[in-house]
């Protein structure tokens, strides 16, 4: 059997995704041990800057229309769809992103492949095995692939962008899709990008941030008041956020800030993955919690299972005793 | 508006989560159910929706955990009917049998918009919506944090949220399934006594599977082999002590790093 790996590419407004070099590298990694190919799709309009530094491809197919210029996942999904059943190829990977949540689904669906969601590696060894992060990142589960094509969905930081980045020739392949327009019933209007909040939090060198663990609304003043003390801002997950406790301005994660603070606090956040991606890069990290077994200690450099109120009111008087 | 939601309860991940006997499934004995946190916030969406256009709710779940004080809460919050689909449920991972249990159901009644949450922690082969809106014919748009009906053109405009804030804004023709992420107010609560109330009035309609179940338990296409805990900790320095002595040493690790003096 051909092994072609075939990578979904993602960007917006005009720059690739670093999930992209993500999945590229582990899809070349594998397709060399496996003496098979890597191809990687793109869908939009005007793709040609993005050929170069895709140079780890085999072969860069783009993919390009006036309809997929956006993305719109019920345009993607048709095009892909189409598209991966004549190429028949071994595996396809997307990422587990804000856009590719919808679209490998989607994908898999229509083409009746199988699919396998928040895969954290793959391996080719012999069989092919997926080891996804499932229950919010407190278990891994390994599958072997039994079926082929199968269709994989990788977490964002799973594996190094670096591997992923060479700017060489490669093929290139031009195609146009074979979309069905008048079947399409989703129509993209516009980016609405964010207001300028009071803060920038990835401005910061160290960064407080606060999880459901705080309980409740009050007593985020103990986490202001640390903030405050040392010359930092308050940062949060997202249900803090969702539950309109701090503005989106302060979200940490897949769809807030990617912050790479020097020193990274995190108080009641149990680490599910969509958090983990915009903070791992942290120099340092201090995680307090509750749960012994809470996947935040598994990113952090520093844990301890202590009630975050109490560590972090002690951390602010500590601050407080320590500046007179 | 003609509204369904469909929810599903998933393990509370609050509680210690253990590796049954087997090493491919969670120990069931042991596990607490609640409802998946984003399907709330597609039921309170939905909510929202009818309290500005009028119309109707129904709420799906099959009976996987605990999904009657799920639904009588739905009940309670304001949904109009609520469907528990029965049946020989073992607590499986696979929402591709799911999406064929709940498909004669959706396709009997003419929703204009099916919700439900854009994720739930154990979708291990992908989440249920895309994979019933392919099987309904119906466009799909997932990560949805905003929404608003036009009922006069029979479209919704919806905001997807994208990385770093950025929010896209599609108009979808209706009937569409959307998967919410958030909903436009944080999910109501409602008093205990209310949901009490709705449970003396009984209320939940029971309805039983029609789709052939024997694939619950495996992920067409993979074998699963294995289930297992991060190691815990791994990596991570603990430090141990009174709240006062944590906060010394991490107070000297960030005094170390120049981070506060
Ligand atoms: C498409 C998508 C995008 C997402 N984007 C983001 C994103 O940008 N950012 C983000 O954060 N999440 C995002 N999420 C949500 C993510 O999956 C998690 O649900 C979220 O990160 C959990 O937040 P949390 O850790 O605060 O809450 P929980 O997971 O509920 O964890 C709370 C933690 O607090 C601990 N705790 C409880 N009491 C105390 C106490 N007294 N002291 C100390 N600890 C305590 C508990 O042990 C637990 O570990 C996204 C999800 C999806 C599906
Ligand atoms: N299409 C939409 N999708 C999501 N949210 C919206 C949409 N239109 C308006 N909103 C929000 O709904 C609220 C009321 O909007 P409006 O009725 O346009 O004043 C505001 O908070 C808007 O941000």
């Amino acid at each position: 059997m051909n092994k072609h790996i075939i990578v979904i590419a993602e960007h917006m407004e005009g720059a690739l995704a670093d999930i992209t070099f993500e999945m590229l590298g582990k899809a070349r990694e594998i397709a060399d041990a496996v003496s098979g190919s890597v191809t990687v799709v793109v869908l939009g309009k005007d793709l040609e800057p993005f050929v170069r530094k895709l140079g780890l491809a085999d072969t860069v197919l783009l993919v390009e229309h006036d309809a997929l210029a956006e993305y719109v996942p019920e345009t993607y999904a048709q095009a892909l769809a189409t598209l991966l059943l004549e190429r028949n190829p071994w595996l396809v990977f997307f990422g587990a992103t804000s856009m590719g949540l919808d679209i490998s689904t989607l994908v898999a669906s229509r083409t009746n492949m199988p699919f396998l969601a928040m895969a954290k590696n793959v391996t080719a060894d012999g069989s092919v095995v997926v080891t996804s992060q499932i229950y919010g990142g407190k278990m891994f589960l390994d599958a072997v692939v039994t079926t082929f094509p199968a269709v994989i969905s990788i977490l964002p930081g799973a594996f190094k962008a670096d591997a992923g980045m060479a700017e060489k020739e490669t093929a290139v392949e031009r195609i146009a899709p074979s979309l069905a327009e008048s079947e399409i019933r989703t129509r993209f209007e516009q980016l609405v990008h964010p207001e300028a909040g009071d803060v920038d939090i990835t401005q910061f060198p160290l960064l407080v941030s606060v999880g459901r663990g705080i309980q409740n609304k009050e007593n985020l003043a103990v986490f202001e008041d640390l903030a405050e003390k040392c010359r930092s801002a308050v940062a949060a997950s997202r249900p803090v956020v969702d539950q309109g406790w701090l503005p989106m301005t302060r979200q940490v994660g897949r769809s807030g800030a990617i912050v790479k603070p020097k020193a990274y606090l995190a108080f009641g956040i149990s680490g599910a993955p969509e958090h983990v991606e915009g903070m791992k890069n942290a120099e340092l990290i201090i995680a307090v919690n509750t749960d012994k077994n809470a996947p935040i200690f598994s990113v952090a450099h520093y844990g301890a299972v202590e009630d975050a109120m109490d560590v972090a009111q002690a951390l602010a008087e500590k601050i407080s005793g320590a500046q007179q | 508006m003609h509204v369904a939601v469909i929810m599903k309860q998933v393990p509370d991940l609050v509680e210690e989560l253990e590796v049954d006997p087997g090493g491919k499934l969670l120990d069931r004995s042991w596990l607490r159910f609640i409802p998946s946190e984003y399907d709330e916030h597609a039921l309170e969406q939905a909510l929202l929706v009818k309290e500005e256009f009028g119309g109707t709710v129904d709420v799906f779940a099959v009976d996987i955990g605990e999904p009657d004080e799920m639904l009588y809460t739905a009940l309670a919050k304001g949904a109009d009917r609520a469907f528990k689909i029965t049946g020989e449920f073992d607590y499986g991972l696979n929402n591709h049998t799911l999406a064929d249990v709940y498909l004669p159901f959706l396709k009997r009644e003419p929703y204009e918009m099916i919700l439900n949450g854009v994720q739930a922690i154990d979708d291990i082969d992908g989440p249920i919506g895309p994979i019933l809106a392919t099987k309904l014919g119906l466009p799909y748009v997932g990560v949805v944090s905003g929404m608003k009906p036009d009922p006069s053109t029979g479209t919704v405009h919806l905001r997807k949220e994208y990385p770093r804030g950025v929010l896209a804004e599609f108009r979808v023709a209706m009937p569409v399934f959307i998967g919410i992420q958030a909903a436009m107010k944080p999910p109501r609560y409602v008093p205990i006594a209310r949901i009490q109330k709705a449970m003396r009035a009984g209320g939940i309609v029971e309805v039983a599977a029609e789709a052939p179940l024997e694939t619950a338990q495996q992920v067409v296409g993979f074998d699963v082999e294995r289930m297992y805990k991060p190691e815990a900790g791994r990596g991570a320095e603990m430090i141990e002590g009174s709240p006062e002595e944590i906060a010394e040493r991490i107070f000297q690790i960030l005094n170390e790093n120049g981070l506060v003096r």
